[in-house]
């Protein structure tokens, strides 16, 4: 089996809570305490990424898909764990270090209205990161570089000298995909890209994320709520509740039988097309800010299987039969 | 006779330098106790037309013509008097996010207390009894709590059912509905339109949906409405147009769904994006993103047909109607 | 090429600026002020040549002149505005002052922009410990009056280092001491936006591509904090020009030979109840008329910069 491309293991990342240094001060039993409260984002996750395959993370707001973007893309540290690029541990390093890195790793945004500098025209937008990774090239052979990027997202190269503003959100985000693309990256980590666009401009932008993978053997962690988008353009897809992974598999075997309690309502939740549906998986309260360290499964608090060993133990990921492995303490016991 | 009828309604935005046309000649009526859709990308008009129900679009938009009555009532002469009282205890709105309605710094109770008291002159005893009445209709744990709470305090998808109690309170006619759904989690959403659904079933109110998904669309509406550029371009019953969309706009809005193709295939996408107010295209609004856009098409604008399936604006649905009756006379 | 160049997208046109320059010509007041601020530069930039008399030449005072009434009253053809007690004409003294006053003001707020705007990127962009340094610095340098920080250091220089020098270096030590104490207002409004933009998309993507701090901060944040600074960058100098008009009036300002706006007022205030009120009022309404129009165009500028009023 080949390396994979990116290795995440025991990813761990705790944001300390907007606290100034004399609210951590508090009195208990007598005693002034200085206590240091912490939302923890991502609580242990372990993932690979193949080359040339999709992985897309999956979950609702604050199960902490974003956080894994950013700490994968060393915009923010991770608290613990391990990341690996083919080999080599890329968590650790510095700026000045992971500049090589940056050329192979590239991200695309959420916001199309807000990831584009509105003062940069596209073209001083795409010129900067072609010229600051490649200093050895002449003005013309950038411009070249240039209109051929923008042809082939579908923008028309004449108007390179425009701002961001005189383009609607799809534009928008073909041009971010073609910043993205500007340095030649194999890897490409898309933090719920079609969230903001059209039904009709959403299928022009996964079009183009598509092609561009056909064209580059592009690797991409695609992270969104959008089942139907994930069941679509997915090789494995990756269930994360409260920063934990809790199901991963091969779409097709996850999206035909879904075992974990919290897949299975969040499939059955999708408002689909055809109106004969089952009835969605009601599940009880809502998702909790995870201020501790959860102890047991992370789901307890909304799983109706839960008994008092999900209460007390994390369940470890198990590998199944049909190459998907599940956390759950109820699968494992074969309850469910 | 309806509970609500929109007819030949334009709205207008007065922008300095020229008028621009926000809503062109849409006509519609709403039963009682029905459910319908309004569906369309951003900028089709939906919202606007949502908010010029109940009078409440706020400059620079205005109502050119047309009219919009309620029962017999005509909403575009009232006064803002006459219309504040229609508002809520007849039409009631909820809107994407529910903090456009819940005051930050009042409790949930406060302001529910408030709604009911402005309508009705019942003792603050008797409207807090209401209220949690409500609140627990809407199926929120431990209302009596919630009563004294901040919106902030809550969830977003707690705060939607607030709304939605704060609806139920004056027993509502009709419920515009705007984008209820689209900032809240998948099964969250998928909880809240059951709940939205069970109660205009239940106390046989009528429900007007505006949405961008068609599936949420699919599964709570009877009608439905697409709309494209600030018109109507297609209206009919909602399994008849999804599975058998007229209008070519309703079909590429289908297609571009990602389950609509083989995992793995190119999605089907309509070209280009929706046209902007001012650089609204001549003829038929669609014709530049039209695969079937004939010369037609780009000088004159289509009347709406009954397809018999869906009423359409669309010349190709018109010119097929008229070969097949041809064909008939043919026949015969 | 994979597409045919004519499916390609174009994109929808306006630009900003002329959005912001066609709003400008249609509101008068706004042109109005702009046009009475550019008469104002350009006269004080061309006092030498406009000026009915030479202030540098020694004939130019003439205690037999003194306080003669502007033309208007007196009749007399040579001094439009009259004279003031030393017998120089009003006229080229107001011009000179205005010069002046404008030159400092300026100056001033140059350095307070660049100060404030060096220390709000940082404190904003680094955050953290150097954010709560530079701001609680800036809270002390806000919390003396800037009006006595002034006082008391012009204070201490002329006792030290004797009137004479105190002459020669006025104009730079002004120029030193309103830019050095309200830079802290520069660097709070950079800050805040500076915090806002920080969150946006399109700095992360700068960060992954790999640039560094210093020009993420000057090359792509700077450039989008810009308009609020243009805004308290006009009210400012205006700020700055009645700050050196009160240190003028209250005598550590300008030396009289050399005199600014401010130091014209503080001269003729001796003058005023004594008949002679021209030579107070004259500079006065020079000076109300400048900071007016300056006010106008603050405004105006800020009404009309503000991003939300301008959605993209």
């Amino acid at each position: 089996m080949p390396t994979p491309l990116i290795q995440i293991s025991g990813l761990e990342k705790a944001f300390p809570t907007n606290e100034s240094w004399l609210g951590q001060w508090r009195f208990q039993h007598g005693k002034l305490k200085r206590r240091k409260d912490s939302v923890h984002a991502l609580n242990g996750v372990n993932l690979t990424i193949n080359q040339g395959e999709t992985l897309c993370v999956v979950g609702e707001t604050g199960c902490g898909k974003s956080t894994l973007a950013r700490v994968i893309m060393g915009l923010t540290q991770p608290s613990a764990g391990e990341i690996h690029y083919l080999d080599q541990r890329i968590d650790q390093l510095n700026n000045r270090q992971r500049m090589v890195f940056r050329r192979r790793m590239q991200m695309v945004f959420q916001n199309p209205y807000a990831s584009l500098n509105p003062r940069m025209t596209v073209y001083q937008t795409l010129s900067e990161p072609i010229s600051f990774h490649n200093p050895q090239l002449s003005t013309s052979q950038v411009d070249e570089q240039i209109d051929a990027l923008l042809e082939s997202v579908g923008i028309s190269a004449s108007s390179s000298d425009r701002y961001p503003h005189e383009f609607s959100g799809g534009q928008r985000q073909r041009i971010s995909l073609a910043r993205a693309l500007s340095v030649e990256p194999d890897f490409i980590v898309a933090d719920e890209p079609l969230s903001a666009l059209d039904v009709s401009v959403q299928a022009q932008v996964l079009n183009l994320m598509m092609d561009k993978q056909e064209e580059r053997n592009l690797s991409y962690l695609f992270i969104t709520h959008d089942l139907a988008v994930v069941e679509h353009f997915a090789t494995r897809v990756a269930v994360m509740y409260l920063g934990r992974v809790c199901e991963l598999a091969p779409t097709r075997t996850l999206f035909s039988a879904p075992k974990h309690p919290y897949t299975k309502a969040l499939l059955s939740a999708i408002p689909r097309l055809d109106t004969n549906t089952a009835q969605p998986i009601r599940l009880i309260g809502e998702v909790p800010t995870p201020i501790n360290k959860p102890v047991g499964c992370v789901f307890q608090a909304r799983c109706p299987y839960a008994n008092q060993r999900c209460y007390e133990q994390s369940p470890a990921m198990m590998m199944q039969g049909d190459a998907s492995s599940v956390a759950c303490h109820a699968i494992e016991e074969g309850r469910l | 006779m309806n509970l609500l009828s929109v007819s030949n309604l334009h709205v207008n935005f007065h922008m300095k330098e020229r008028e621009l046309a926000a809503l062109i000649d849409v006509s519609f009526t709403l039963n009682r106790g029905e459910r319908i859709a309004i569906v369309g990308e951003s900028g089709a008009g939906k919202s606007v037309l949502g908010f010029s129900i109940v009078n409440l679009i706020g400059k620079p938009g205005y109502i050119h013509s047309g009219s919009i009555k309620l029962e017999d009532k005509e909403l575009t002469s009232m006064n803002a008097r006459q219309l504040q009282a229609i508002r809520g205890k007849r039409i009631a709105m909820i809107f994407q996010d529910p903090m456009m309605t819940l005051n930050p710094v009042l409790t949930i109770g406060d302001q529910l207390v408030e709604a009911i008291r402005n309508h009705t002159k019942i003792s603050y005893k008797d409207a807090r009894s209401i209220a949690i009445e409500k609140l627990h209709h809407v199926q929120i744990a431990s209302p009596e709590k919630r009563f004294d709470q901040y919106p902030h305090e809550l969830s977003g998808g707690m705060r939607q059912r607030v709304i939605i109690a704060s609806v139920l309170l004056l027993n509502p006619d009709i419920i515009i509905a705007d984008e209820p759904t689209t900032a809240l989690d998948v099964t969250i959403q998928a909880e809240i339109l059951q709940l939205l659904l069970a109660i205009c079933r239940d106390n046989g109110v009528a429900l007007v949906l505006i949405s961008h998904d068609l599936g949420v669309v699919s599964k709570v509406a009877e009608r439905t409405l697409v709309m494209y550029a600030g018109q109507i371009v297609e209206e009919g019953p909602t399994l008849e147009i999804i599975n058998d969309p007229q209008h070519p706009y309703t079909q590429g809005l289908l297609n571009a769904l990602p389950q609509m193709t083989l995992p793995g295939q190119r999605l089907n996408q309509i070209q280009g994006s929706m046209p902007s107010l001012a650089e609204r295209p001549s003829g038929c609004a669609f014709h530049p993103r039209c695969p079937y856009a004939t010369q037609k098409c780009k000088q004159q604008q289509p009347d709406f047909i009954y397809s018999g399936v869906s009423s359409v604006a669309c010349f190709l649905v018109e010119d097929m109607l008229n070969e097949f009756a041809d064909h008939d006379q043919e026949a015969q | 090429m994979k597409y045919p160049k004519k499916d390609l997208i174009q994109p929808m046109s306006g630009s900003r600026w002329q959005h912001i320059w066609s709003g400008f010509v249609g509101d008068k007041l706004a042109v109005m002020a702009l046009i009475i601020f550019a008469f104002y530069c350009i006269v004080a930039l061309l006092a030498p040549l406009v000026a009915p008399y030479d202030v540098k030449d020694p004939a130019f005072m003439d205690l037999m002149n003194a306080e003669i009434a502007p033309m208007w009253i007196s009749g007399d053809p040579r001094f439009l505005f009259g004279t003031d007690a030393q017998g120089r004409d009003l006229l080229s003294v107001i011009l000179y002052g205005t010069r002046l006053s404008l030159t400092i003001g300026l100056c001033a707020v140059l350095i307070q922009a660049t100060l404030g705007i060096c220390i709000g990127l940082a404190a904003g962009y680094l955050g953290g410990r150097i954010d709560n340094f530079l701001m609680r610095c800036a809270d002390i340098q806000l919390s003396f009056s800037n009006m006595m920080v002034a006082i008391v250091f012009l204070a201490i220089f002329q006792s030290l280092f004797g009137v004479a020098m105190y002459q020669q270096l006025a104009m730079v030590m002004l120029i030193l001491v309103i830019g050095l104490t309200e830079w802290p207002l520069f660097a709070r409004t950079i800050r805040a936006s500076v915090l806002a933009e920080r969150q946006k998309e399109y700095v992360d993507a700068a960060r992954v591509m790999g640039l560094s701090s210093k020009r993420i901060m000057f090359r792509h944040i700077l450039p989008n904090t810009l308009s609020p600074v243009l805004v308290i960058f006009t009210v400012q100098i205006a700020n700055a020009i009645v700050a050196e008009a009160a240190l003028s009036f209250l005598g550590l300002g300008m030396p009289a030979t050399e005199p600014s706006l401010g130091s014209l007022i503080s001269a003729g205030f001796a003058y005023m109840f004594a008949g002679s009120w021209w030579i107070c009022v004259l500079p006065s309404m020079t000076l109300i008329i400048l900071i007016l129009v300056m006010n106008l165009l603050g405004d105006w500028l800020r009404d009309h910069l503000n991003p939300r009023t301008y959605k993209d």
